[in-house]
């Protein structure tokens, strides 16, 4: 608009590029489109410190079954997704053994499993000895383990890189998103792109909003995210040539209630993690590496002769439900996008105003804003999660998804949330 | 007062006898003597729903692990939902730990209420009474309205209460066992003692030790895994402020003694009354 340089015009820009934002562009790519993607730090976030774990079935909550249903079907899109990336995405069929430390762990892990199996998946009782056969490395006083075949892995990072390879160095666009440009003047409103933060413009016909935590300070959002950062620490370590391999299957256990991980890397490494902390700091926590170390040793005794080589802490973006924010938004939310302002600085009353601000009537609750979709909110889950967020991305693109994915729509919270404004808000610490 | 809401009301059940019954502390009146710790919630959305099933209005917080600063975090859950914040130190192995943490938490939530907890080792995460009581005297010296953590040991907890604690919170149990009250002899005796409210605090698993608390003679009962960790949160919520409630009005009733020998409940014979 006026006074902007343009930068080009794409047919979709998607914000962020993390696992799920080139997950986005790379199946938007494929499906025809041209893409641009927006980050001033390609893989940088969450991605960075990710597992890749691929754990529709040990990652089951009780009562989260719509995040079932969306894992499970990510989880079975996975290696066709990865297919065409090839070797260097580092997908792996490596199954999943849950791991039991105590009997209160076990018993813990079997009342889940009982449910897990009502819902079909498939985990299976191994008992002691069974599970320290495949996997002579485990603590001999373990208390029991389940054994998940459908649970995979893929190394993030190189996931990361081997779709920035297959998108190419254009289709990147190493700046900050500032914000979602409008066409103010349209019937209905309407996204038209993103503004950059040196003050260009990128013109596209549909916008995806894929930046995680980012998508708090971005200029223009229609509705409030109710994202909050979920702190973790994650450890990197080499095992030595003579323990190797350390485990062959992803090693999940309950320890005294705690849960811990140990992916094995083709490489002869192996990622441990991770911890979940809401206290603010983005620092790696000493406690947090001792504890993770602590119950990982519990579990696989070895753990101790490893070359400890990374520590890594990074925010999850969370939301209320632990379920993604995933669609389109109402068309009902358009007018309050119109003051431009952050989505967090804004009160509710300016996104009820959309009666005189000129959305589209929506009395069938079916209209949406056109040019913008949202995929941000993914919280543990973002890795497994990211092949059934592109095709639903590209769906919604094409036209409409699915029915059931309307559970994961990122307006959802829009009448629950902002409130506060009718008692103080806690006292911001600097 | 910043984030702490006006109490507010009806977390009681629609039962006059309760209504006529609130718990005080501190001067501060509520209807419902569940307190409600927040470790362990799967989901914050889950956490809500549980804290409104179970009637609380006031709900404990680990200062350590949670920030008030950030966007969207469970403080400004309670803020939405009404519910008091009771800052705790949990995670805090010295006196001066916890002393630091509650002055970080008043100064954060602008209340000088904390729920002191020193713990002595991570393997039975039981307070630690030397700490326990110096940390009780520094706060207090500070102008903090301490609710002291403490094992069921019936001369700490009066130790705790001479030194200025506005409420004494023996364990039934260690924290996340579920084990319920170990030596409930010991909780009464602290009940028979205190001149200020005593929470049982750590060890519930399920609605009977609850309510065994409360007929113990507990003014109010702390407890957050048995419904976080329980398979169904909001059920479980349900049932603790049932539980509750119905220990609380059993404990004013005034029970019957138990005897040896059956006493049929109506006379079968035409025998004087002797009642």
């Amino acid at each position: 608009m006026d006074g902007h340089e343009a930068a080009r015009r794409v047919d979709v820009a998607v914000i962020g590029a993390g696992v799920v934002g080139l997950g986005i562009a790379w199946e938007v790519a494929r499906s025809g489109r041209s893409v641009a993607v927006v980050d001033p730090a390609p893989g940088s976030g969450a991605s960075f410190a990710a597992a890749g774990m691929l754990a529709a079935v040990s990652e089951y909550h009780y009562q989260e079954e719509d995040l079932l249903g969306l894992m499970l079907a990510s989880a079975r899109r996975w290696a066709e997704f990865a297919e065409p990336l090839g070797a260097q995405a580092g997908y792996q069929r490596t199954p999943t053994l849950c791991v039991a430390a105590d009997a209160a762990d076990r018993r813990a892990l079997a009342d889940l499993r009982a449910v897990q199996e009502a819902h079909g998946l498939d985990v299976r009782a191994l008992g002691v000895r069974k599970a320290r056969s495949l996997e002579p490395l485990l603590a001999p006083g373990i208390s029991g383990a389940f054994e998940i075949t459908a649970d995979h892995q893929v190394d993030p990072r190189r996931l990361v890189a081997a779709v920035l390879d297959r998108l190419g160095p254009d289709a990147v666009i190493r700046e900050r998103a500032e914000g979602l440009v409008w066409a103010d003047d349209a019937q209905p409103a309407r996204v038209t792109g993103v503004r950059l933060a040196d003050g260009r413009e990128l013109a596209a016909g549909e916008t995806i909003v894929a930046n995680g935590l980012g998508a708090r300070e971005l200029a223009g959002l229609p509705v409030q995210l109710p994202l909050r950062p979920v702190y973790g620490d994650i450890l990197r370590l080499r095992v030595p040539p003579p323990l190797r391999p350390l485990v062959t299957a992803t090693v999940r256990g309950l320890v005294r209630g705690k849960p811990v991980y140990v992916v094995p890397r083709e490489d002869g490494t192996v990622v441990i993690g991770a911890t979940q902390r809401e206290d603010g700091s983005d620092a790696v926590s000493a406690g947090g590496v001792y504890e993770l170390l602590r119950d990982a040793q519990a579990l696989v005794p070895a753990v101790a002769e490893l070359e400890l080589y990374e520590t890594t802490a990074r925010a999850r973006p969370g939301t209320p439900d632990n379920a993604p924010l995933l669609g389109r938004v109402a068309a009902r939310f358009a007018a309050g996008a119109r003051a431009g302002v952050p989505a967090g600085g804004r009160d509710e009353g300016t996104v009820r105003g959309a009666d005189d601000g000129g959305g589209p009537p929506d009395a069938a609750g079916l209209g949406h804003i056109p040019g913008l979709i949202v995929a941000t909110g993914f919280f543990r889950h973002g890795v497994l999660l990211t092949p059934a967020a592109a095709k639903i991305c590209v769906e919604l693109l094409d036209g409409g998804t699915e029915e059931r994915w309307n559970a994961f729509r990122p307006d959802r919270f829009a009448h629950e949330r902002g409130r506060l404004d009718q008692a103080a808000a806690p006292r911001r610490t600097a | 007062m910043g984030i702490q809401p006006e109490t507010r009301t009806g977390g009681a059940l629609s039962e006059p006898l309760l209504a006529a019954d609130p718990f005080t502390v501190d001067g501060v009146a509520f209807g419902s003597r569940l307190i409600m710790g927040t470790g362990g919630a799967p989901s914050l959305d889950g956490l809500g729903e549980a804290l409104e099933a179970s009637g609380t209005e006031l709900t404990t917080v680990a200062m350590r692990r949670f920030s008030p600063a950030e966007q969207g975090s469970l403080f400004e859950l309670l803020v939405e939902k009404g519910i008091r914040v009771l800052p705790n130190t949990a995670g805090c192995f010295t006196a001066r730990d916890a002393v630091l943490t509650a002055e970080l938490a008043r100064e954060a939530l602008e209340t000088d209420w904390v729920k002191l907890e020193v713990i002595a080792d991570e393997t039975t995460l039981l307070p630690d009474p030397i700490e326990l009581a110096d940390a009780t005297e520094q706060l207090v010296d500070r102008g903090f309205k301490v609710f002291a953590y403490t094992n069921d040991d019936p001369v700490l907890a009066r130790r705790l209460e001479q030194l200025g604690a506005v409420a004494v919170m023996p364990l039934g149990a260690p924290i996340g066992t579920g084990l319920g009250i170990l030596n409930p002899h010991n909780i009464e005796l602290i009940v028979a003692r205190a001149e200020v409210p005593v929470v049982l605090d750590a060890g519930i698993g399920t609605a009977s030790d609850a309510a065994l608390a409360m007929e113990l003679g507990c003014d109010a009962v702390l407890l957050a895994t048995a419904v976080t960790r329980a398979q169904d949160p909001v059920r479980m919520a349900a049932a603790f402020r049932h539980a509750v409630a119905a220990g609380r009005l059993a404990a004013q009733a005034g029970r019957i003694p138990r005897r040896e020998h059956a006493l049929a409940s109506s006379p079968m014979e035409g025998r004087a009354q002797f009642l």
